[in-house]
Parts: structure tokens; C-alpha cells; sequence
């Protein structure tokens, strides 16, 4: 590794103090030896954070701003890859954003469709130019498809849907649908990790005024996957991801007309509509509404579940919820065990009463 | 296209076992812990059988790596409709800590040494949650990947592949050879009937170590402590629907 750039160098010059403190044992050794020790460990811990950003080309999604809420928390300069085919509005808000020190750009038409294969050799070919000691990506579809792939290329085992970060090497983790927290120290030498957003306070989207730079240009191999279509599902409703009430249907709405008693309510709060597995795979809503181990993680201040029974599964995506409500017949679902209020009653008599009562 | 397909499975704890952190808080309890194939998994295995079942796929190599019990995971995969399996024996205690890379490694050079031209995989073992094994291989492999995948039609020479993303479907073409995730929605497994269990026990299961295939297989990470996640302190019953508003209201929630 080399100091190749004036910032680099700041950077290691602000770590000396914290850097002796923390390598107080070696004052035991002779002078030289602490000097070498010093200066090996100063490259070592200097952290030199790499978020990529997820976005659409027209505007940065808010995951990117939990990511770089837990870059923050690593320590060290902070910096932001957008790939991205028509990007150039997107890279401009980054720099705004808070706490950054450098936007590298690469606006290529090789990255329609945020194709893996082309993406990840990008993010390789900036981790050899800069040596970032961390690589981070939202947990989301993007970043759960790039990651890894990052990971085999450069030989490093990442470390997924981290939730709080202990130190720069420790990292904490759900396991067995969050029923067991996992905290793990990576032994490898760059920790790539994909950031649970919900577990991360976003960072401002204004204040800053990091310096815009090109990527450094990489040629993958094309023609390994092409990108298609997409058909994404059209809302007014806010996004779940980041929505601060979220109404959820079960198999107890018994079919998916029954969903306009949830879509009522939910537009009455301003809340999003999500689904337990039981719904989407009936058919009542479709599959990007699920919420639960392997759908969408969800944090909203108000959870209100109707019609769901709280499985295991469920559970994982919606349990860190502030304030949680279920609606449901059954007094022994145990839902009930997570709930804060719970309203034993028939949802299709509570759930239009609610909607009158809020109006 | 006559395919030849490697899928892989893993024996994992019960997907309706409510885990408890063991007394030395270094993993989960798995001991006498009811075990099953993990549910992405009988996915993956389902769609190579159906892949082969229209004649798109003319081989299927069921692969395992793990403790000797995962040979009864590979017998169910063999019973579902492969055609042979792999396993390559991890001693339990080393088990835990076999990481995606270790086993995207050791299905990259079976990949490789079983010519094969699709691997399909889960997109995420439901004990540890990672979601990492197909994106490594591919990566590993130089292979397109499509992860998440909710249907697979062969079109134009490759293979069309619709993916669930965050907003709705995504469609994508990848050449063959590729590596594939499976979403929950790709397709309902079937169960093994009884005859079919039964000529699985005489299909061969190749064992191998991780060795054999070059794989060291040094920790990558340390567990540093599991722990019960934080519990929720219970909540209160509301008689109807008024006094359910009015706490909420009170709470400032809406």
C-alpha cells in the first residue's frame, strides 16, 4: 500500500495520537521496534470506507444514506461509488450529502441494468486504485447481488445485513431469522459488508461538499447477462422500506379484494401496505410487498398487522418495530406475544371501524 | 440443451424450530434439533427435476457440504429426482464455521471438474441468513449470476430469467454456463414418494473432502458471542376499537 494522495496522508497524520494509545503495550520494545510496529499498524488501521450507492439514475434511494450512517461510524474518510448508465444527477446529490470525502463517478452505458457482472469488476478496480479498508453496500436487492460477488473476486468472505458495528472489525448480525444475534470479527484483511438500513439513522442529505472524481475506468467482459425489463409495482403509497406506518395483511384478509379495507386505512396514516408470506402466496398483493426473513425488513414507528398469525418467519422483518398492533380472531396467535396492543376481534369489523374512527 | 446441473443443499435446523442460543453462547443449540433440507434448497432441487423433466437438463448432481448427517439431505435431494451426489464431509465442529466462501469454492471446482453448465442454488440458507454462496460462485467462476430468481425459461441460446427485486420483477438473459438463486415463488416442491425413496438409496453418493478439491478451509470469520435477540416486553389486550385509536393517539403513533 502506498500514500498516493494528500488526503491519505492527512488521514493517517490525524490517526498517530489514537494509534499510540492503542499500541501502548509496545512502548516495552526498543525505540526502532515501536517505530516500525507504529508505522506498520498505521496503515493497518487506517479506515478508508468505500459505500456503494444504490440508486436508479434519477435519485439516490434512501438506503445509501443508512449505509453511509454506518461508514460514519467505522471512523476514517468516506467514500462514495455511483455506477450507474445516465448517473451524473445522482453523483451531484451524493456530493451534498453529509460527512463524505470523495464521489467517484462512473457513468458507463455498461451498467444498465446494475448487471453484477459489470458492476462488481468496477467496484474491484476501485478497491485496487484507493485499498479502502472497508466496502459497504445496503442490503438490499443491489447489494445483496454485488456484494458477494465482490467478495469471491477479491477473495474475501463478506459479512451480511451487519446491524450495529462493535469496531472496525466486529460486527454484529441476526442469524436464524433474528432469533440468535451474531457478533462476528472478520479476520480478513478488507471487510465487505451489506448494511441493514432500518439499524442505521440515515445522514443529512445536504451539508456537504465532497469532491466529484471519475472512477477508474474498467473493461468487464459483456455479454454474460443482459438486462431485460422490469415491471415494478406502481404506488402512491410511500415506500415500505421506509415508511413510518406500515398496515400488513395476512391470510386471515382471505382474499386480495379484501386488501382495499387495508388500502383505506392505510391512506387515512400515510402508511405502506405489506404482506405476510401466507397473502403473497395466495395471490392477494404481490411478492415485493412481503415482509419477513426473506422479504423486506421493516422498522416503522407503528406496525399494525391484520389477519397474520406472527410467524418465525414473519417476525424477523417487522419485529424492531416501535409500536406494534395486531388485529386478529384468535386470542392465542402469537402475534399477541409481540404485540404492544392487541385487539382480539374480527378484521373485518375492525378494520373499517378503525378507518371511520381516524377520519 | 442437455445440461448438466450441480444444486446444492444444506441440512439445516427446522425451519418451524424456535432456536435457542447455547450456555457458552458461541452458537445456536443443534443437538437433537430437528434437521431438514433448507427450503431454498428443495426449490433449487425441484427445478433442476422439472428442467430435466422438459428435457432441458439431462443430468442433475446433488451437492452437500457438511457433517455425516448430511448424506440423509442428499438421499432427499437423490429421492426429489437427481441423479447422483457429492458429499463433501466437514467434520462438525468445523461445520459451523465453513463459511460461503469456503463452499462457493468447493462448488466452483466441482462446477469445473463435473463440466457442468448450471448451478442452482438457494438464495440464502435459513440458519445463518447470509444470501452470499451463488453470487461467490459465479463470481468465483467468471460465470453471469441471477440471483432471486422466481421463474426460468430458456430462451435465445441461454436462459431468461425473471429475478424479485425491490419494486416488483426484473427480467434478465444470462449465457449458460451460469449460476442461479432460487426465490421462493419459483416453484412448490414435490414430496419423494416411497419408491422413490427407496431407488434413492441405491443411487451413489461420491464423498470427497474439502481437500480433495483444494479448498482450505481456514476460518474467515470469529464468532465472537450469539446471543437471544432483545425480548419485547408484552403488551396489553384493548377491549374494541375505540380504545385501540385512543392509545394510539395518546401514544402520538397517529
Amino acid at each position: 500500500m502506498s500514500i498516493n494522495n494528500q488526503s491519505n496522508f492527512n488521514c493517517l497524520i490525524s490517526c498517530v495520537p489514537t494509534l499510540i494509545t492503542l499500541n501502548g503495550a509496545e512502548m516495552l520494545f526498543g525505540r526502532a521496534t515501536l517505530r516500525l510496529r507504529s508505522v506498520h499498524t498505521l496503515f493497518v488501521r487506517w479506515n478508508g470506507t468505500l459505500v456503494v450507492a444504490s440508486h436508479n439514475n434519477e435519485r439516490l434511494l434512501p438506503i445509501t444514506l443508512n449505509t453511509i450512517a454506518a461508514a460514519k461510524m467505522i471512523g476514517g474518510d468516506v467514500t462514495c461509488l455511483v455506477l450507474g448508465k445516465g448517473c451524473a444527477k445522482v453523483a451531484e446529490e451524493v456530493a451534498k450529502v453529509g460527512g463524505l470525502t470523495r464521489v467517484l463517478v462512473a457513468d458507463d452505458a455498461a451498467f444498465h441494468g446494475f448487471l453484477p457482472e459489470q458492476v462488481a469488476p468496477a467496484i474491484v478496480a476501485a478497491q485496487n486504485q484507493f485499498k479502502f479498508t472497508h466496502i459497504l453496500a445496503g442490503a438490499d436487492a443491489f447489494g445483496k447481488s454485488v456484494a458477494p460477488r465482490v467478495g469471491a473476486l477479491l477473495n474475501i468472505q463478506p459479512v451480511s445485513d451487519v446491524i450495529a458495528i462493535k469496531s472496525a472489525d466486529t460486527f454484529v448480525r441476526p442469524i436464524y431469522a433474528g432469533n440468535a444475534i451474531l457478533t462476528v470479527k472478520s479476520l480478513e484483511s478488507i471487510k465487505i459488508l451489506t448494511i441493514r438500513p432500518t439499524s442505521f439513522e440515515a445522514v443529512a442529505t445536504s451539508g456537504g461538499d465532497a469532491k466529484v472524481e471519475k472512477a477508474p475506468v474498467v473493461k468487464a467482459e459483456s455479454g454474460l447477462s443482459q438486462f431485460v425489463e422490469q415491471k415494478l409495482t406502481k404506488s402512491d403509497r410511500p415506500e415500505l422500506a421506509g415508511a413510518k406506518t406500515v398496515i400488513s395483511g395476512g391470510r386471515g384478509m382471505k382474499n386480495g379484494d379484501n386488501f382495499k379495507l387495508l388500502y383505506e386505512l392505510a391512506d387515512k396514516l400515510g402508511a405502506a401496505v405489506g404482506a405476510s408470506r401466507a397473502a403473497v402466496d395466495a395471490g392477494f398483493v404481490p411478492n415485493d410487498l412481503q415482509i419477513g426473513q426473506t422479504g423486506k425488513i421493516v422498522a416503522p414507528e407503528l406496525y399494525i398487522a391484520v389477519g397474520i398469525s406472527g410467524a418465525i418467519q414473519h417476525l424477523a422483518g417487522m419485529k424492531d418495530s416501535k409500536t406494534i398492533v395486531a388485529i386478529n380472531k384468535d386470542p392465542d396467535a402469537p402475534i399477541f406475544q409481540v404485540a404492544d396492543l392487541g385487539l382480539v376481534e374480527d378484521l373485518f369489523k375492525a378494520v373499517p371501524e378503525m378507518t371511520k374512527l381516524i377520519k | 440443451m442437455s445440461l448438466r446441473v450441480l444444486v446444492g443443499v444444506k441440512r439445516v435446523v427446522d425451519y418451524a424450530v424456535k432456536v435457542r442460543v447455547r450456555p457458552d453462547h458461541k452458537w445456536v443449540v443443534t443437538d437433537g434439533v430437528k434437521h431438514s433440507m433448507n427450503p431454498f434448497d428443495e426449490i433449487a432441487v425441484e427445478e433442476a427435476v422439472r428442467l430435466k423433466e422438459k428435457k432441458i437438463v439431462s443430468e442433475i448432481v446433488a451437492v452437500s457440504c457438511g457433517p455425516p448427517q448430511s448424506q440423509e439431505t442428499l438421499r432427499t435431494a437423490l429421492a426429489m429426482g437427481a441423479d447422483k451426489a457429492i458429499h463433501v464431509e466437514v467434520p462438525a465442529k468445523d461445520a459451523e464455521l465453513l463459511s460461503p466462501i469456503h463452499v462457493a469454492g468447493i462448488i466452483a471446482k466441482i462446477a469445473k471438474d463435473e463440466k457442468i453448465d448450471l448451478v442452482i442454488l438457494g438464495k440464502q440458507a435459513i440458519d445463518d441468513d447470509s444470501n452470499q454462496t451463488g453470487q461467490m460462485v459465479a463470481g468465483l467462476l467468471n460465470w453471469p449470476q441471477a440471483t432471486f430468481a422466481s421463474e426460468i425459461v430458456q430462451a435465445d441460446g441461454g436462459l431468461k430469467v425473471t429475478r424479485e427485486i425491490d419494486g416488483g420483477l426484473e427480467v434478465i438473459q444470462v449465457k449458460l454456463p451460469a449460476v442461479i438463486t432460487t426465490d421462493l415463488r419459483l416453484n412448490q416442491p414435490r414430496y419423494a414418494t416411497l419408491p422413490n425413496i427407496m431407488k434413492a438409496k441405491k443411487k451413489p453418493i461420491d464423498k470427497k473432502s474439502p481437500a480433495d478439491l483444494g479448498v482450505d478451509t481456514k476460518p474467515r470469520l470469529e464468532v465472537v458471542s450469539v446471543d437471544e435477540p432483545p425480548v419485547r416486553q408484552a403488551g396489553a389486550k384493548v377491549a374494541n376499537v375505540e380504545e385501540l385509536v385512543q392509545k394510539l393517539k395518546e401514544a402520538g403513533r397517529i
